[in-house]
């Protein structure tokens, strides 16, 4: 069980990237492109705040699921 | 040591305090006598006495939850009747016409939710854990009682200016701090203050609140809205809500005010292990921080999206895509969450008796495996397509308005289509009228209103019961959990900041997310049907849907890897 718990990391940081995908190109980018206030505002907040917390937060905890940190 | 010795005590010490024996006092005194019987030897009384300091006082332990979920309880009114009466707020602070103010507004709705309540939970859980519960959560009470009285006070757009939405958005700013520092304080000092096997029971009562808090606000806004005209209620009576806030807030504060610290940072206070920086401590040391990690993605990311799916998203369907009235929709909520609200208690109570992780787990994987077909039944309930039209019952009335300024009239066709199980659709047409071709040229906005039948409105309400049920199952016990899962020293600051991540990143993003998926959905079969090919979605108002089912599935399986379901000691 605790190899799949350490295996199971690489998909939590693939994930990672995935959400950082959809936030950025599916989300931000296009609001950025409206270029209008209204939309300025989500897609700095998709960009710069919700990225970093759902990537990073996901690609570390996958990192550390890899370096068996999680094991029981 | 004798019997009478024995009940002589419990006399001297009933008489003593002048009041009616305690629960736990009968206990002890059952047992003492039981054990007599049984030819034990009983306790002495140094003994006794220290067994009673070491113990749980019942009525210590009731004042302690009333203190901190009435506390919280308004806390969460004051955040939801912002959102609830969103609509007048934006007429009056941020008119659309003007960019500025819509840019206002923008920041107003995304800002309070996905910034300044994580970073609420970082501040004031600093505080927490290095000066205390009691005092951090009183703090965040006042600006929170403040920024909500202050709202109602506050000219409009067209009195002040500019001044009138900058001061919205910093009240709606200073509410969501004061809510991101409010929860896990109160979580933290009741499970503190809680007897060990019974913390999922206690902490449940704060759980009930977010559910209450709803409920509250949606009642005094239904009763503020009956009890005068519709105009009177655009005009000023929306301040009504806000304003009484403030009067709730006093008697929490007072309340609050007379409790003592919590037992357990006391003594983590005087043993001098507080630690200087729990932030540093927190997030800099890997040791705390994996289970910061595994508490967001294992819990309360899947909890967060359960819970804004079956009180928020379930509103927002019942209105925006089924068409319901506003007034029916918010009683569907409102009757579900008062039928709910007792669940939380239940599942805290089981959760004391069976575990955390597997009622929370089994709430998540039944939601996410049921939640397209609840939301498909509650779609035909509204669904006018799938009733049948009375006879002759038709009722058709157009008016006609002259448009400020404008040689064009505006002309509104309302039509009151009438079905045999009661529901009623009121379809309002309106178009410009003008002899100018390019205003002819313009589409007519049509508006559709159902207000569904008696079978309907009691079917509606036990599929949104179903899916408060499933909150109730993954939120009821997730404050004991959180609490359990780091040491007195960095609890407020380590389980605030998962807990807001969860609810107000994951559980706030469900709006936008599921808007966007639902678009694209619409968008695609728009352009197939253009093109003269088949669908691509059948059914394009369930596919937002897919954001709590995939993040929920996804929160399913780390918890269910990573959580270890056994530790419950939090007493370091």
């Amino acid at each position: 069980m605790n190899n799949i718990r350490r295996i199971a990391g690489a998909i939590w940081i693939l994930l990672g990237i995935a959400a950082a995908y959809f936030l950025i190109v599916e989300q931000a980018i296009p609001l950025f492109a409206k270029g209008d206030m209204e939309s300025l505002v989500p897609a700095i907040i998709y960009t710069f705040i919700l990225s970093p917390i759902i990537t990073g937060g996901m690609c570390v905890f996958g990192l550390y699921a890899l370096q068996n940190e999680y094991e029981l | 040591m004798v019997w009478s010795d024995f009940l002589q005590f419990y006399c001297l010490k009933i008489s003593k305090n002048n009041e009616i024996i305690s629960n736990l006092d009968f206990h002890v005194l059952v047992i003492g006598i039981v054990g007599l019987r049984h030819g034990f030897q009983p306790m002495n009384t140094t003994m006794l006495q220290h067994e009673k300091s070491e113990s749980f006082d019942g009525n210590k332990l009731r004042k302690v939850i009333a203190a901190s979920s009435v506390g919280t309880l308004i806390e969460w009114y004051d955040f939801y009747i912002f959102g609830s009466l969103s609509v007048i707020i934006a007429t009056k602070f941020f008119p659309s016409d003007n960019p500025t103010a819509a840019f206002l507004s923008t920041l107003a709705t995304f800002a309070a939710g996905f910034v300044v309540r994580p970073f609420g939970a970082l501040f004031f859980g600093r505080l927490g854990d290095l000066l205390g519960r009691k005092y951090t959560f009183l703090v965040t009470l006042l600006i929170m009682g403040f920024s909500t009285f202050a709202i109602g006070l506050i000219p409009s757009y067209s009195s002040i200016g500019f001044l009138a939405p900058i001061l919205v958005l910093t009240l709606r700013l200073l509410q969501g701090l004061a809510l991101g520092g409010e929860y896990g304080g109160a979580a933290t000092y009741v499970a503190e203050h809680a007897e060990p096997n019974k913390r999922g029971l206690r902490t449940a009562w704060i759980q009930t609140t977010a559910s209450l808090g709803l409920f509250i606000s949606l009642l005094v806004i239904l009763a503020t809205k009956k009890s005068m005209s519709l105009e009177a209620f655009n005009d000023w009576g929306w301040r009504i809500p806000f304003l009484i806030s403030i009067v709730m807030v006093g008697i929490s504060y007072f309340i609050r005010k007379n409790m003592d610290e919590s037992p357990l940072f006391a003594q983590a206070k005087q043993e001098g292990k507080i630690v200087a920086n729990p932030l540093k401590e927190s997030f800099g040391k890997k040791l705390n921080f994996k289970f910061v990690l595994l508490a967001l993605f294992g819990a309360t990311m899947g909890q967060g999206v359960v819970w804004y799916t079956g009180q928020f998203y379930a509103l927002s369907f019942l209105q925006k895509v089924a068409n319901i009235e506003f007034e029916q929709s918010n009683y569907i909520i409102a009757i579900s969450l008062a039928a709910g609200t007792g669940f939380f208690i239940f599942f805290g109570w089981l959760s004391d008796k069976i575990g955390r992780k597997g009622i929370m787990l089994a709430g998540m994987l039944i939601a996410i495996c049921t939640y397209r077909p609840i939301y498909q039944a509650m779609y035909e309930l509204a669904d006018v397509n799938l009733k049948t039209e009375k006879a002759n019952s038709r009722q058709v009335q157009t008016d006609y308005h002259m448009i400020d300024g404008t040689v064009t009239l505006s002309k509104v066709t309302r039509t009151i289509y009438s079905y045999t199980d009661g529901t009623q659709l009121l379809e309002e047409k309106t178009e410009k009228v003008s002899h100018l071709p390019s205003i002819q040229r313009e589409k007519a906005v049509l508006k559709k209103t159902v207000h569904v039948g008696q079978h309907a409105f009691w079917m509606l309400i036990l599929l949104v019961f179903i899916q408060v049920l499933y909150v109730t199952m993954v939120y009821g016990p997730i404050a004991a959990f959180l609490v359990e899962m780091f040491p007195t020293a960095i609890r407020y600051t380590s389980m605030s900041l998962p807990y807001h991540i969860g609810n107000g990143i994951f559980g706030g993003l469900l709006p936008a997310v599921a808007t966007y998926l639902a678009a694209k959905a619409n968008t695609a079969n728009e352009v197939a049907a253009a093109a003269g090919q088949s669908l691509p979605y059948a059914k394009p108002y369930l596919e937002g849907l897919w954001y709590p089912i995939i993040i929920g599935g996804v929160c399913f399986v780390i918890g269910l890897l990573y959580i270890n379901g056994k530790d419950r000691e939090i007493n370091d």
